[in-house]
């Protein structure tokens, strides 16, 4: 295995299904009545989060607690980083005190590649502005495996603001590798130009998009940073955008509707969805533990050669 | 103290010579140029190896030297070293210092430290705007008086329309250009990479083409108002240079500049090889191949008047930070002419003779400075440079205070043999051996 992972653009399709099958193990560590092997013992995890994150943070830190490791939570408030010291310093503070992974949150696009250039310890970027967010378009791709036991030939359709998102980067590269047919979809204004050579289809009709597909993925809408600028009013987004039962009826009756978190009911989803039978958010939460155990054990499991 | 100089191939475009002519450098002056000229009893004769080719000065019409305010990025010592080191005779500042040079004060003092140097020559350009805020006139007659060329508020365009009408107007008594850096503010917004696939693809938020087209057309439009000259610096976009076009097609006071960066690498360059490169972040950002192309388009056709480096230098701390916290700009001084030869005059692209239009002519004749051509009696400023040496770029190496350079361990073919300012060699290429001048 690598020494980073940085991004989906740096795997290869056997790579993820090695993270996949792995993840498959890992899940039934999190059944037994003690949820702990000692594969990391010994071992220190720096979560390093510069965003504030509960999911991302908390699946982290269960996955490295799951396997032995030790682990330390670092929050840095973005307003203590403009009067202080600059990340590359903050890495090689935290480097001298030689963990063996860190976990890096940023809300930097390259924040990781910056570490993984000045560090040694393997880096597990957590989400880097609006470029990747790795493991949640693993845990994505296995709860998605998980149910239609394959992701070749899927239509997976992803609404929301595909702009800013890394979920959707991540995901795109994933699923695309993997022989989806990803259809992208939202507002004109929040399509990120040149997406199509990335093998996508892009569209601006959420009912055409929806239309037989295998999944429905929602992505954030950030409606208190958007101050008008990309679309009128929320009220517009949700009746143009926004997932309802029956823009969901269009989809395949095996539909699955996943989501990243948090969620905005009644934005981009309308509860009737989130909490409804095709809902598959919670599982997504629950996979994302095994899918970081997966990661963990891969990078940071073996005998370290170097 | 006379020298002649034979042996070198002459490129003088303004006078129409080419080829092998000797040239008599006289104490501080051009004395003579003309074929297999004979030495006097009192001169010494410096056989030139063959190959190399003796120009007018080299005059860079984009550089920041920093100075004042930001002397740990770079000085007018440090920033004219790099520049005779590059093959540039002469440099023309940017005014976006701290403080901002606006008025005679502030240019007397970038002159001093120029003559303190005492290697390059030093055009200092003030600003259209005091303070560069874009709301009054600077001291522009005052500031000419000093000795300021031209006009710009650089690292920003003219804030408004009505204030680039006034500058075009007032500036245009003095016969000073306004040298405008085109951006749409607003359409720029907090981009930091050219707006595409590869901006998309690694998250960075995307500067469109348009964002400097349509200041351009702005400017152009206001230049064909007022009979002033407007100059677009850094031009970056295909867009651009399709409005310089239109511009000069209907007789509009317009001329543009290109940099080495924008004719050899595109966006691609962020991703590879080096992902999030901060020394590949400048503004205008790098743009796509068909952008990359154009330029080298206009560049062979006559439609760009200069090339001119925009050397921006900044310290290795300001760099080593996340690629949205990084500030724009890469030095260029000291790999301008290497780019050239290997990317342009080598590939065919241009001649030698246009390159030395490119570079010194033009420059010349766009400040309205002396140099641009090898006159007998003018004051010696002369490049030699060496189109075949092979050179292999280092950042450490470099006179430059900062290391900012995206091309650090590129090897190219055309370098710099020798900088002769006023009749002084200021700088001599040890790799081109000892040239006994």
């Amino acid at each position: 295995m690598r020494k980073d992972l940085l991004g989906i653009g740096d795997l290869s399709a056997e790579e993820i299904y090695l993270v996949l099958d792995t993840a498959e193990a890992m899940r039934e560590i999190g059944q037994r009545p003690i949820k702990k092997v000692p594969t990391l013992r010994g071992r220190t995890v720096v979560n390093l989060f510069y965003e504030p994150s509960t999911r991302t943070r908390t699946s982290f830190e269960i996955a490295e607690k799951r396997l032995s490791a030790d682990t330390l939570n670092i929050a840095v408030a973005a307003s203590s980083v403009l009067k202080g010291e600059t990340l590359a310093d903050t890495a090689r503070n935290i480097e001298a005190m030689a963990p063996d992974v860190i976990v890096l949150r940023h809300e930097a696009s390259g924040a990781g590649h910056l570490l993984s250039r000045i560090c040694r310890s393997r880096i597990i970027n957590a989400g880097d502005g609006m470029h990747e967010h790795p493991t949640q378009a693993l845990l994505d791709a296995f709860t998605i495996r998980e149910h239609k036991k394959r992701i070749e030939g899927l239509k997976v359709v992803i609404v929301g603001d595909l702009l800013h998102s890394r979920v959707l980067r991540s995901n795109v590269l994933l699923l695309t590798k993997l022989g989806a047919d990803v259809w992208i979809c939202g507002p004109a204004t929040l399509i990120p130009p040149g997406m199509a050579p990335l093998g996508v289809r892009v569209s601006t009709s959420v009912d055409e998009a929806v239309a037989g597909a295998d999944v429905i993925m929602l992505l954030r809408i950030q409606h208190e940073r958007m101050h008008g600028a990309f679309f009128p009013s929320v009220r517009e987004y949700f009746n143009t955008f926004g997932m309802t039962a029956a823009r969901v009826a269009r989809a395949r009756p095996d539909v699955i509707i996943m989501h990243p978190g948090p969620m905005n009911r009644g934005v981009e989803i309308a509860s009737e969805v989130a909490d409804g039978p095709y809902s598959v958010i919670l599982e997504q939460v629950a996979n994302g533990v095994s899918v970081r155990m997966s990661v963990l054990y891969l990078l940071a499991g073996g005998q370290d050669g170097d | 103290m006379k020298r002649l100089l034979k042996g070198g191939t002459l490129v003088d475009p303004a006078n129409g010579r080419t080829g092998p002519f000797d040239i008599l450098i006289d104490g501080d002056r051009i004395g003579r140029v003309g074929r297999s000229l004979a030495a006097g009893a009192d001169t010494a004769v410096v056989e030139l190896p063959g190959g190399l080719l003796v120009c007018p000065g080299l005059i860079d019409m984009h550089v920041h030297l920093r100075e004042p305010g930001q002397e740990h990025k770079e000085t007018v010592a440090t920033g004219t070293a790099a520049a005779v080191a590059g093959g540039f005779t002469a440099v023309a500042c940017m005014p976006n210092t701290d403080p901002v040079i606006d008025n005679a004060s502030i240019v007397g003092y970038v002159l001093r430290k120029a003559a303190d140097a005492n290697l390059a020559r030093v055009y200092p350009i003030g600003a259209v705007s005091r303070g560069q805020k874009g709301e009054q006139l600077a001291d522009i007659a005052e500031m000419r008086q000093a000795g300021c060329v031209a006009l710009t508020d650089d690292g920003r365009p003219v804030a408004t329309s009505m204030l680039m009408r006034r500058a075009l107007e007032y500036a245009g008594m003095f016969g000073m250009p306004i040298i405008e850096h085109c951006e749409d503010p607003s359409l720029k917004g907090d981009g930091v990479a050219h707006e595409g696939p590869t901006a998309s693809s690694l998250g960075l938020r995307g500067i469109p083409g348009e964002a400097e087209s349509i200041m351009a057309l702005r400017d152009i439009s206001l230049a064909g108002l007022t009979g002033g000259a407007v100059h677009i610096a850094h031009m970056s976009a295909r867009q651009t240079l399709d409005a310089v076009r239109w511009g000069k097609a209907r007789g509009a006071r317009v001329t543009c500049e290109v940099t080495p960066h924008h004719f050899v690498l595109t966006d691609a360059q962020l991703a590879e090889p080096v992902p999030y490169d901060t020394n590949v972040k400048m503004n205008p950002p790098l743009r796509q191949v068909e952008d990359r192309d154009a330029m080298l388009g206009g560049l062979a056709d006559g439609s760009i008047d200069a090339i001119a480096t925009d050397h921006a230098p900044h310290h290795a701390d300001e760099k080593l930070v996340e690629f949205d916290r990084a500030p724009f700009g890469i030095i260029g001084l000291e790999t301008a002419v290497s780019l050239c030869f290997d990317r342009l005059v080598h590939p065919g692209v241009i001649s030698t003779s246009r390159l030395v239009e490119l570079l010194s002519v033009n420059p010349a004749r766009l400040l309205g400075v002396p140099g641009g051509a090898l006159v007998e009696g003018a004051p010696a400023d002369i490049s030699i440079l060496a189109p075949d040496l092979p050179v292999t770029v280092s950042a450490a190496r470099m006179r430059s205070r900062s290391r900012n350079t995206p091309f650090d361990g590129w090897t190219l073919r055309g370098g710099v043999a020798a900088t002769i300012v006023g009749g002084r060699t200021v700088y001599l290429n040890p790799a081109c051996g000892d040239l006994g001048i």
